[in-house]
Parts: structure tokens; C-alpha cells; sequence
């Protein structure tokens, strides 16, 4: 493994294995996640990338046959722990799925939603902290005048848009991206990837993308996958641009994946 | 290049003969349902004739002086079936919750089996359950019930009454455990439709079990969940045999629920073989007309309330 170890790392991975079942998905996986910055990770379909994306709010906890070893460590603690309180932890470390997934309620329930779970705020301060998120997920001049419509009523950009509004509003540290663009036309796309290179100076974003271009424009960071290891892990220009490993190289010149 | 003439062939016949078959047969539904509908009509009309729309708002029911009214066993089939849904819907509901969310993986597939199995117990087996074993059981309790629910000023009339076991309460009782598996399995598998990533949505901002279930699974369904409902009611309005053994079978109104009563269904039951005036009969065959209507109405929505999700779920794939 090479790459120089980001400073100040948010997160810490030490050999991370994980296991669906009887399958070995994650292969002693070591990496630091620096804060404040965008890492991605990048490999062919099936390589771990969305699993390790997933350790990192535990929502592989939901299933039972899921199970991670090792340690991750945020801001110096354990998450894996299995004290950890997963709903304050996922408090911390929001999350953005492949496609928009709008809850069934109105736009603006839709953010209050989460901020309800951790806060009792006033009407007020609930209205501030809304506008504020939309403005964050650049939605606010689109949907300003329709608060109280429902959310599934925007269109798929938006609703991503939304998703992260919903993310944001919960004020975590870190923000992770599971292919966020993948279900959205360019136009929203590039859209979404102007966002994340402006929340870039308030969280710490963790992408997952199988787009490598993207990678490339919205990264400080990338780490390369394969099978369900950790190949290459450096930042972005020199991965792109002068890869260590032959797999890594073969991958993003497209001879694989 | 030329394409060689194809060969003459018979097979070419058998699409549309095959088209025109199965269409029939397919058709032959719609022509039964308009048939037995319009059959009903035609024999009941004698009795719509004769009372007017006063039928349906007459207490009467005297085969001795001719004179009927429908009114009592409508009155019966709307509350037994009313009690049944109020004790079902959050039972099934639980229970439905229990095995879609919260049960761990190994008891879903016992627990699914045994509510099925409880719904293939054929209706008359509960009729018999319900006269011979529950009701002397629950007879024990009516007094209590009576006592203590009885004095609840405004509800308390519908629970005052005699320890007889039978009645509309116990009728509706049996209905609802008749109607908890349908209910229960139509809700697991709309909540089973909601999508796994929307659920996962609302874990990741921080939510627990419950306020995943209460914000969105239940608001995502719910149209689907009250066309579960409505078929669970549609059920328990025609269940005749189970209802016939214990709702008691009496001609009267009371507002307590511990009297006996009386359901469409159970009045259809027992009165058919002594039906010997034209007018009696067509009384009979016209209760059975309304039964059709108020059933066929509750059906066709639930029927159009369960493509909703199904639809919403066509667009979001």
C-alpha cells in the first residue's frame, strides 16, 4: 500500500475485515479519512467500496448475518464498539443513497424529520435550520415557495438535493455519498457535484462512485479497490496520474471493471 | 434478398383461436357477476316492490303477517363486522409489524405459516369453537365486562347487558380472529414493498425502529394498508356460518353489544328451508341482494386502494 497518510485523519480504518455471511467482503482494510476533505472510493462493481462506505454509520447493522471486524475509529473512538449509540453515531455520520429516497411526507417534514430525532427546537429555529439546509444543498430558491408540498413531488436532482438538505440538517461531521449521482442526468449530476465541493469546508465527505472522472473532479482523495481490498490509497493526482500499482493503472485507463 | 414464401400453416389459426378462448373464458367472470347480481334483483323484487325503501329502514320481521323489513340484520352484519375490524386492524397490525421488521430472521417463516394456516381453518369449525368453548368461556367475563365497562358514562350502554356468551360482541370476536390472517398477511406484504433503501434513509438520520415504522413504512403504505383493511371488512360482512352459531340469532336492535342479534348472512342461513310465501322468500333473496351490494362495494375499494401502492411502486422502479 502507498499513498501518504492525510493529516489529521477523521476517520481511522484498522484492519477492517467484514463478512456477509460465509463471505469475505472487506480484507484487512487500513485507511485514515482526513477531515474536512473529499475521499473517494473507486473499483469495479462487487469490490467492498459501498460495504466500507456502510461500516462507517453502521447500517450494516441492520442485517443480522453482517458482521465487521476490526476497528474504525471516529475521532478517536471506536465506532465497532458495540456500546456505541447507533443513533447518535448516525446523528454524526449522515448519509446519501444511489437513488433519492424522499420519505412520504413534505418537503419541509422531510428535513425537520431527522433534526426531530436528536432536538426539540422551536418553530422558529426549526425554520432557520431548514433554510439553511436547503441553502447548504442549493435547493432553497427552487423549492422556497413549496414548503408544505410533498417530497416525492420534485424531480430526481432535486430530490437528491433534498436527501442531502435532509443529511445536512442534522449537523454531522461527516457526510457519506453512496453513488449519489448514479440515478440523476448530467445536468443534475454536475449539479450535485458542485455541491459537494462547496459542503467540502464544513464536513468531511466520503464518497462512493463508479464513475472515475467524477473521482477525479469532486476528490482530494482516492482509494482504489479490488476484490475486497484496499489496492492503492493516495491523493487523487497522483493516483490518477502516476498510479504505483499496475491494477490500479489498468483500472482507470479502462481495461477492467 | 428475397425472403422464401412461408409455408402455408394451420398453426397460424390457433393465436387468435386461442385469443378468442381464453378472452371468453375471461369474460364468462364479468357475465357471472352481472348474472347472479341481476338474479338477485329479479327474485327480490317482489319484497322491494311490496315495502318500498322501507325495507331497508323496517324493524319488522313477521313471516306470520307477511310483513319485513330489513333493518335489524343490517344493523347486525355493520356492527359485528365493525367490532371485528376494530379488534383486528391493531392485532394484524402488530402482528404484521412483528414479522416484517422485528423478528429475528429464523421465527418469520413459523410465524407467517401459523397465520396462514389460521385463515385455511374452514368457518364453521370457529362457529362451533365460538357456541361450544369460547362462549360459555367468555359468559364467565361478561358480568365483569358489564360491571366495569358498564358504568363508562356515553360507551357504557354498549357494554351493559346479559351474561349469555352469545351476542354481537362475541360474534364480532370471532370474526376477528377470522379475519386477522388476511388482514396480517396483506400488510406484511405491503410492508415488505416498501422499499429497503427508504427505510434505510431514515435509520441513517439517526431513527429507530418505531419512528421508522410510524414516519415512513406505515405513511408509505397506507393506502394499501386500507385496502388490506377493507378486504379484511368485505370478509367478515358475508362470513356466514361462524356468525350464525354465535351472534344469537334474535330480532332486535339493543344498543348492547353482550345481546344476541342478528347478520344478513345468518338470517339467509337459518330461514331459507321455512321461506314458503312468495314474499318471505323474496325478502330473503333481496337481504342477500343488499349483502351483494354493501360487499361488492367494500371490496372494489379495497381492490382500488391496493393498486395504488402497486402503481406508486411501478413508477418508483
Amino acid at each position: 500500500m502507498s499513498g501518504t497518510a492525510p493529516p489529521e485523519p477523521k476517520i481511522s480504518v484498522r484492519n477492517l475485515n467484514f463478512h456477509y455471511g460465509k463471505f469475505h467482503a472487506l480484507k484487512n482494510i487500513s485507511l485514515d479519512v482526513a477531515e474536512r476533505e473529499v475521499t473517494a472510493f473507486i473499483g469495479p462493481s462487487g469490490c467492498g467500496k459501498s460495504t466500507l462506505l456502510r461500516v462507517f454509520n453502521r447500517m450494516y447493522a441492520l442485517y443480522p448475518n453482517q458482521v465487521a471486524t476490526g476497528e474504525v475509529l471516529l475521532d478517536q473512538q471506536n465506532i465497532l464498539d458495540r456500546r456505541q449509540d447507533l443513533h447518535h453515531l448516525r446523528s454524526r455520520v449522515g448519509m446519501v443513497f444511489q437513488k433519492p429516497t424522499p420519505f412520504p411526507m413534505s418537503i419541509y417534514d422531510n428535513i425537520a424529520f431527522g433534526v426531530r430525532l436528536h432536538e426539540r427546537l422551536k418553530k422558529g429555529a426549526m425554520d432557520d435550520r431548514i433554510e439553511a439546509a436547503l441553502r447548504q444543498a442549493a435547493l432553497w430558491d427552487e423549492v422556497k415557495d413549496k414548503l408544505k408540498q410533498s417530497g416525492m413531488s420534485l424531480s430526481g436532482g432535486q430530490q437528491q438535493r433534498l436527501c442531502i438538505a435532509r443529511a445536512i440538517a442534522v449537523r454531522p461531521d461527516v457526510l457519506l455519498l453512496d453513488e449519489p449521482a448514479s440515478a440523476l442526468d448530467p445536468i443534475s449530476t454536475l449539479k450535485i457535484e458542485e455541491l459537494i465541493y462547496e459542503l467540502r469546508q464544513n464536513y468531511t465527505i466520503v464518497i462512493v462512485t463508479h464513475n472515475m472522472q467524477q473521482a477525479a473532479r469532486v476528490s482530494d482523495y482516492t482509494a482504489f479497490m479490488y476484490l475486497g481490498e484496499l489496492v492503492e490509497f493516495g491523493d487523487t493526482n497522483s493516483i490518477f496520474t502516476n498510479p504505483s500499482q499496475r491494477q490500479t493503472e489498468d483500472y482507470i485507463t479502462g481495461r477492467y471493471g | 434478398m428475397e425472403k422464401p414464401p412461408s409455408p402455408p400453416r394451420l398453426t397460424r389459426l390457433w393465436d387468435p383461436l386461442f385469443k378468442g378462448t381464453t378472452a371468453a373464458l375471461a369474460y364468462m367472470v364479468l357475465i357471472l357477476l352481472v348474472a347472479v347480481c341481476l338474479a338477485l334483483l329479479h327474485q327480490g323484487a317482489l319484497a322491494f316492490r311490496t315495502f318500498g325503501w322501507h325495507f331497508l329502514v323496517s324493524k319488522a320481521w313477521d313471516p306470520a303477517n307477511n310483513h319485513f323489513g330489513a333493518l335489524i340484520p343490517i344493523y347486525g352484519t355493520l356492527v359485528s363486522s365493525l367490532i371485528a375490524i376494530v379488534i383486528a386492524v391493531p392485532v394484524s397490525l402488530g402482528i404484521a409489524l412483528f414479522i416484517t421488521e422485528l423478528a429475528p430472521r429464523w421465527l418469520r417463516q413459523p410465524v407467517s405459516a401459523a397465520i396462514e394456516l389460521l385463515a385455511a381453518i374452514p368457518s364453521i369449525i370457529f362457529g362451533m369453537w365460538g357456541l361450544f368453548t369460547f362462549a360459555p368461556w367468555f359468559s364467565g367475563y361478561e358480568p365483569w365486562i358489564s360491571d366495569h365497562l358498564g358504568s363508562i358514562p356515553g360507551v357504557g350502554a354498549l357494554f351493559r347487558g346479559p351474561p349469555f356468551g352469545i351476542g354481537m360482541l362475541t360474534a364480532g370476536i370471532i370474526l376477528a380472529i377470522m379475519i386477522i390472517p388476511f388482514i396480517a398477511s396483506i400488510m406484511r406484504e405491503v410492508f415488505l414493498l416498501t422499499p429497503p433503501l427508504l427505510k434505510e434513509s431514515a435509520y441513517g438520520v439517526g431513527a429507530t425502529t418505531w419512528e421508522v415504522l410510524r414516519n415512513v413504512v406505515l405513511p408509505y403504505t397506507r393506502t394499501a394498508v386500507a385496502g388490506g383493511i377493507f378486504l379484511g371488512l368485505g370478509r367478515a360482512l358475508g362470513e356466514t356460518m361462524a356468525v350464525t352459531f354465535v351472534i344469537g340469532n334474535a330480532h332486535s336492535i339493543s344498543a348492547s353489544l353482550l345481546n344476541p342479534g342478528y347478520s344478513i348472512a345468518a338470517a339467509l342461513a337459518n330461514e331459507f328451508t321455512e321461506a314458503f310465501s312468495p314474499l318471505y322468500k323474496s325478502s330473503l333473496i333481496a337481504l342477500g341482494f343488499i349483502l351483494f351490494i354493501i360487499t361488492f362495494i367494500i371490496l372494489v375499494l379495497a381492490k382500488l386502494l391496493l393498486l395504488r401502492l402497486e402503481r406508486a411502486q411501478g413508477e418508483s422502479t
